[in-house]
């Protein structure tokens, strides 16, 4: 059955990688999709507050856009709007008054009480296609590509919208042996990246990016698969300012996982746009003959 | 039964029915828009009233009628009065328009970015498409915009009058419509395909094509000037798309 799929703002600006290299893998896995035709920014960040309703508008209208649709699962790449999405789902699902109230706000929409199924493309994978047949479809196994899994903060918490255990999560892992890779498990996997942080206190954040970086480096990574653009910003874009800031800090590649998927299925290079990772991460991948040496 | 009898009759055929401008009731004739109501009411406009024809987005009016929560909205000189209304004119709406150096742009979305970064202070609410009295998507071309798409932006507020309400409802505080009209230019410039027979034309131009025929016409004294532009040619409205003048010397 055809599902919807919602890309959100960040992929189809800063982050075409993710978005372009996931697309290539829809293909190449069957996977009947549709992108949203009317949607908006989910809101990035679920809203705390315990009464501010107004920013669970957006991410309820998309859920609503799939509704129309006719679609019972809409699938997500960026963690953030992921996580975005499925909590306002809950809350729909779940709280009866606030639901109302929504539903009220939103009168020229359709009523909505948490229908669609808020799914990411990890969960995807391991629910629906399912590992081994993810590795039936593997054309270039990664061997010897040492990757440390790196989830983040928003596949994993809250519990309630969790893709897998909060504190001891395996998905990412399993995921990428499933691609050959040899996978390098360290303990800063599920640390906050620094997040937004690095609007008002950058030095911080960079601090805590600094940390994740030198954990994987220390374990023996020789890179890192995420999967949200934010912590590709924290992590991969600003590695320039961690060597500079940091006497210890060493290069490491950081790869969304659906680059490294869309490598593993045998895809064109050029759909994984790895000009917009750090140089070193292409280079690795050549130096691995995983990729031919003329791909940018 | 005399003339003036039936001028009169037909005078008194209209009914009259009550409205309220800005607070207060006047009785007036069914038939009107808003824009003539307001007129016929004693009121006389200065400004907030420009085409009159429902292009210019002058005299964007809300009202509200009984029992109805909802806000409705038109355009005063398009839109005929109902019984109980309770209207206002939004001629106008503060909205910063930003300036920028258009020869500087280049048609990405970062620029936009730069220039109204309240863009991202949607919450989606749609509160500016609901206000629309063009029924522009105006809430899905900001998101096209944060999407980054200038082309779907330009293409969904094509139709917009810049009148501005948008930006009256908008609890982001956003300048919806100059915002759409710089997405709608940067279309335009940078990312349209320039228009081949117009770089042909411009050329003919510069090569003088069509001096002798401006240079006679300069040198025409009024009324056969008047003569020649009541007789050119015109092409008929219901021309086929293979149409040619006679006179086809220019083309």
């Amino acid at each position: 059955m055809k599902i919807s799929y919602y890309p959100g703002c960040t992929l189809k600006t800063k982050a075409k990688n993710l978005e372009r290299s996931a697309l290539a893998c829809f293909d190449v896995l069957g996977i009947d999709y549709e992108e949203l035709p009317r949607w908006n920014c989910c809101g990035a960040v679920y809203s705390l507050a315990d009464d501010d309703l107004l920013h669970i508008i957006a991410p309820v209208r998309d859920l609503i856009r799939v509704k129309e649709r006719g679609h019972d699962t809409v699938m997500t790449l960026c963690s953030m709007c992921y996580n975005t999405l499925a909590r306002a789902n809950e809350l729909m699902k779940n709280d009866e008054k606030k639901r109302y109230t929504i539903n009220t706000f939103m009168d020229e929409e359709p009523d909505y009480a948490g229908e669609v199924k808020v799914v990411h493309f990890l969960d995807y994978l391991r629910d629906v296609i399912g590992w081994d047949k993810l590795r039936e479809q593997i054309k270039v196994p990664l061997n010897d590509l040492k990757v440390a899994p790196y989830y983040g903060c928003t596949l994993l918490r809250p519990r309630e919208v969790a893709l897998d255990h909060p504190d001891n999560p395996t998905i990412m892992q399993t995921f990428l042996e499933t691609l050959g890779t040899t996978v390098v498990n360290f303990p800063s996997a599920t640390v906050c990246c620094g997040s937004y942080q690095v609007l008002g206190n950058p030095d911080a954040a960079l601090k805590v990016s600094h940390g994740i970086l030198n954990d994987a480096v220390k374990h023996g990574a020789e890179a890192l698969a995420l999967a949200c653009p934010l912590c590709d910003y924290n992590l991969g874009f600003r590695q320039d300012a961690i060597l500079n800031n940091f006497p210890d800090a060493r290069e490491i590649p950081v790869y969304y996982f659906t680059q490294l998927l869309a490598v593993a299925l045998g895809t064109d290079p050029a759909v994984s746009h790895f000009e917009l990772n750090r140089a070193g991460s292409v280079q690795l991948l050549k130096s691995k003959k995983f990729i031919s040496g003329t791909a940018s | 039964m005399s003339t003036t009898e039936v001028a009169v009759k037909t005078e008194i055929e209209a009914k009259l029915i009550p409205i309220y401008i800005m607070g207060k009731k006047y009785e007036v004739p069914e038939t009107l828009t808003i824009m003539k109501a307001i007129e016929y009411a004693g009121y006389k406009y200065i400004r907030g009233c420009g085409c009159r024809g429902g292009v210019c987005g002058a005299c964007s009016t809300v009202y509200r009628k009984p029992g109805d929560y909802k806000i409705h909205v038109g355009l005063a000189c398009q839109t005929v009065v109902e019984p109980e209304m309770y209207l206002t004119q939004i001629p106008f709406y503060p909205a910063i328009r930003s300036t920028y150096d258009f020869t500087r742009l280049s048609g990405q979305a970062e620029e936009i970015f730069e220039i109204y970064p309240e863009l991202f202070r949607c919450v989606a609410c749609n509160a500016c498409t609901k206000v629309c009295p063009m029924d522009v998507q105006v809430m899905d071309y900001i998101a096209a915009l944060k999407q980054g798409d200038i082309k779907k932006a330009a293409e969904l507020s094509f139709d917009c009058i810049q009148c501005g309400l948008c930006a009256s409802r908008c609890m982001g505080e956003l300048p919806q419509y100059h915002i759409a009209q710089l997405a709608r230019r940067l279309n335009g410039a940078h990312l349209t395909p320039p228009a081949e027979h117009l770089k042909t034309m411009v050329a003919n131009i510069e090569a003088s094509r069509f001096n002798d025929g401006l240079t006679k016409l300069k040198a025409m004294d009024t009324e056969t000037l008047k003569k020649t532009y009541q007789e050119r040619e015109m092409e008929p409205a219901t021309a086929g798309e293979d149409w040619t003048p006679k006179d086809n010397q220019y083309l």
